[in-house]
């Protein structure tokens, strides 16, 4: 009897939850942390704030790791049928959940001209993964570009003008090899420019084939162009930094010391990410300045990082909630915020006008100069079967990098690889 | 009584074991594309597939370098530091310590370690001018280099056993072999050696089990790269399964690997233990 009156209040306990819960719409909001500082910190608060000016909603975040963890957990959890309601991932997962059938096309809740408005605020170049087939399945968030920075110290000691970065690849190529240095035994000691390749040297590749005036793929993610000779033309131009040149280290340059090497002055200039701003003007203890990747045939870097996608097995309402949310946080007071806290750039003009963002723009120029780049930048390479296809063209790019197969075999070899396994998706 | 205990083996260990073997005869459920059997599909394009094939080749030299000297390494540590010496503790523990450290910092230490032009490797080189070296970056030494490491954080561990093992033979046995004139050679041949054998054993389990387990400094360090040169079975498995989604796939390796290790710890249970002296 007393077995049955605990499982009768426990009962009554959850309905009366239940009952509280109905009126509160829970947003579940998965997201993964990719740059340093206290990144949970300023999500937490936004979520607080948020929370706060809509009592209705209950917007709570639950830090998931990497990106690649996060996709892994947000996946899993779609499959056993919970997954969260929103969740910041990759822009270049947009073809895995669609494949997956786990999102829906953030149009769906663009109704009033008020929303059309918002979402006709972002940068192109920041809405362009995020569209296929006609529709927009994510919202630029924390997003970020390649970049590159350089010495100015060094340069100064080179006898090049501390003030003038390079504009072309010729003039990359001639100033690293004013910048390179050797000791009494030949050895190198300080190199003139240092593309990373370990990981996912797709990105940076892709910095040089745009410049080469070539896409990697079509906007339908079902054909890929590694073959072509202009990509093969930029794939050689990377080899030949080092192999002819002796200006750029040679085999794998690995992504994560690359910062440490261009502050411990191994390497004059450097290529990576935005993301990084904040802690190479913390930690290098030299004067340094950032500028647009140098122009081939002309400029061009790929975009990169997070957009904030709303899965399809939430319920109406609070899919609702979450682009309310999306809304709310991209806004440009907030955007602006943002791009300040974490080095990410800030996803549209109007939140580069807010008088924050002006301020420390004109404080720090560097942080303008990805803006500044957005007008020649490109989608992030992305396909279907996505991380399959961009690991084809990773190895192809480090054999040929490492020396193991000539720039033409590699790139013949990964796009042979690429339409197999985009046969299925034509 | 025995019922909590089968439950939980029941749901962790043989479910998802019986589950892997059923999923590796499916194809990958896509959402307007049920699973269905496929039959040996999925074995099929494991043969076909060039990575599966590099990564079981590169995990293969991994576990026979690792294997053998992180065993060895043990064996002479632990037997050097059972001796009376001063700050032995402290040796002892600087041993050890690889063991405590979570293997994700230990890779990025040795990440430092191996870097081009002013790794700690590089300015060792540079005094004895040698050339500069890129070791995770070279597709020739870069397996080597984590290996290396394997062997650095492993040693340490395996030799706690040693020592134990030691600790408990007993110094009578030494005494009557310095009184017959056995050399300390002879003496570890015939006397230490076959009583040590059950650690042995023990520690080659452990060691084999190993060998196919770690991949974290492979994630950390090298990402599988430069072009597969260093992706070991599991990596690739996690790559098929949570990278690609290819979760039929990712199961035929899973059941590919999980026999290896199988027959690996049988025959070593049921051939070298004949050889134990317990």
């Amino acid at each position: 009897m007393k077995f049955n009156f605990t499982v009768i209040s426990a009962a009554l306990a959850l309905a009366a939850a239940a009952n509280v819960a109905a009126q509160v719409t829970e947003v579940p909001f998965y997201f993964p942390v990719a740059v340093g500082g206290p990144i949970t910190k300023y999500i937490d608060q936004f979520a607080t704030d948020f929370n706060k000016e809509n009592p209705t909603i209950k917007v709570s975040p639950i830090y998931a790791g990497s990106y690649q963890d996060t996709i892994v957990k947000a996946l899993t959890a779609n499959k056993a049928g919970m997954p969260p309601v929103a969740s910041v991932l990759l822009s270049t997962d947009t073809f895995t959940l669609i494949d997956e059938d786990a999102i829906v096309p953030i149009d769906n809740f663009v109704k009033t001209p008020d929303d059309k408005a918002w979402l006709a605020g972002f940068y192109k170049a920041f809405l362009l993964n995020g569209q296929i087939g006609g529709k927009t399945w994510g919202v630029p968030f924390q997003r970020s570009t390649v970049v590159l920075y350089w010495n100015k110290e060094l340069f100064k000691e080179a006898g090049l003008d501390a003030n003038k970065p390079p504009q072309t690849w010729a003039e990359m190529t001639a100033m690293s090899q004013k910048l390179t240095k050797k000791d009494a035994g030949g050895k190198i000691t300080q190199y003139g420019v240092q593309i990373p390749s370990s990981g996912f040297p797709y990105w940076l590749f892709q910095g040089l084939t745009t410049q080469n005036d070539v896409i990697l793929s079509n906007d339908a993610g079902t054909q890929t162009k590694f073959d072509d000779p202009k990509v093969i033309e930029a794939l050689q131009y990377w080899i030949d930094l080092s192999k002819k040149h002796g200006v750029h280290p040679s085999g794998i340059v690995e992504w994560g010391t690359t910062p440490k090497d261009f502050m411990e002055k191994k390497t004059a200039m450097i290529w990576t990410t935005t993301g990084n701003l904040t802690n190479i003007r913390s930690n290098a203890k030299f004067d340094f300045g950032v500028a647009m990747l140098p122009a081939g045939k002309k400029r061009g870097s790929p975009t990169g990082g997070g957009n904030f996608y709303i899965f399809k097995k939430a319920t109406p309402a609070q899919q609702e909630a979450a682009f309310k949310f999306a809304k709310w946080l991209t806004q440009p007071e907030r955007a602006a915020k943002w791009g300040i806290e974490t080095g990410y750039v800030a996803v549209s003009p109007a939140a580069w006008d807010t008088a924050a963002l002006k301020k420390y723009a004109s404080e720090f120029p560097p942080a303008a100069v990805a803006r500044d780049q957005l007008q020649y930048a490109v989608a992030e390479f992305s396909t279907h079967d996505n991380q399959r296809v961009t690991k084809a063209l990773n190895d192809g790019l480090q054999a040929a990098l490492t020396g193991s197969k000539t720039a033409e075999v590699a790139m013949k070899d990964a796009q042979r690889e690429a339409d197999r396994l985009l046969k299925s998706y034509k | 009584m025995l019922l909590p205990a089968l439950v939980l083996l029941v749901a962790f260990t043989h479910y998802p074991a019986v589950a892997t073997i059923i999923d590796s005869f499916m194809s990958t459920p896509k959402p307007n594309r049920p699973s269905v059997f496929v039959g040996l599909d999925n074995y099929a394009s494991m043969i076909e597939d060039p990575i599966f094939w590099q990564a079981l080749r590169n995990n293969l030299w991994f576990a026979l370098a690792t294997i053998p000297l992180s065993v060895g390494l043990a064996l002479a540590m632990a037997l050097w530091v059972n001796g009376p010496m001063t700050g032995r503790g402290f040796l002892r523990m600087a041993y050890f310590t690889p063991t405590v450290l979570p293997m994700i910092a230990v890779a990025n230490i040795w990440l430092f370690f191996y870097t081009p032009t002013y790794g700690l490797l590089e300015q060792i080189g540079g005094v004895f001018g040698l050339p500069s070296q890129n070791w995770l970056g070279d597709k020739s030494t870069a397996l080597a280099s984590i290996t290396v490491v394997a062997v650095w954080k492993e040693a340490g561990f395996f030799m706690i056993f040693y020592l134990a093992a030691l600790q408990g033979i007993s110094p009578s046995l030494r005494e009557a072999a310095a009184i017959e004139g056995a050399g300390r050679w002879f003496f570890f041949r015939r006397v230490l050696w076959p009583l040590l054998m059950p650690t042995t054993i023990f520690v080659l389990v452990n060691a084999v089990i190993n060998a196919f387990r770690m991949v974290d400094h492979v994630v950390v360090m090298t990402r599988g790269g430069p072009d597969n040169a260093t992706s070991l079975l599991l990596y690739h498995l996690y790559e098929v399964g949570f990278k690609y989604w290819d979760q039929g796939y990712a199961a035929a390796i899973t059941v590919v690997l999980l026999g290896a290790l199988a027959t690996v710890a049988l025959v070593q249970f049921f051939v070298l233990d004949k050889k134990a002296h317990y």
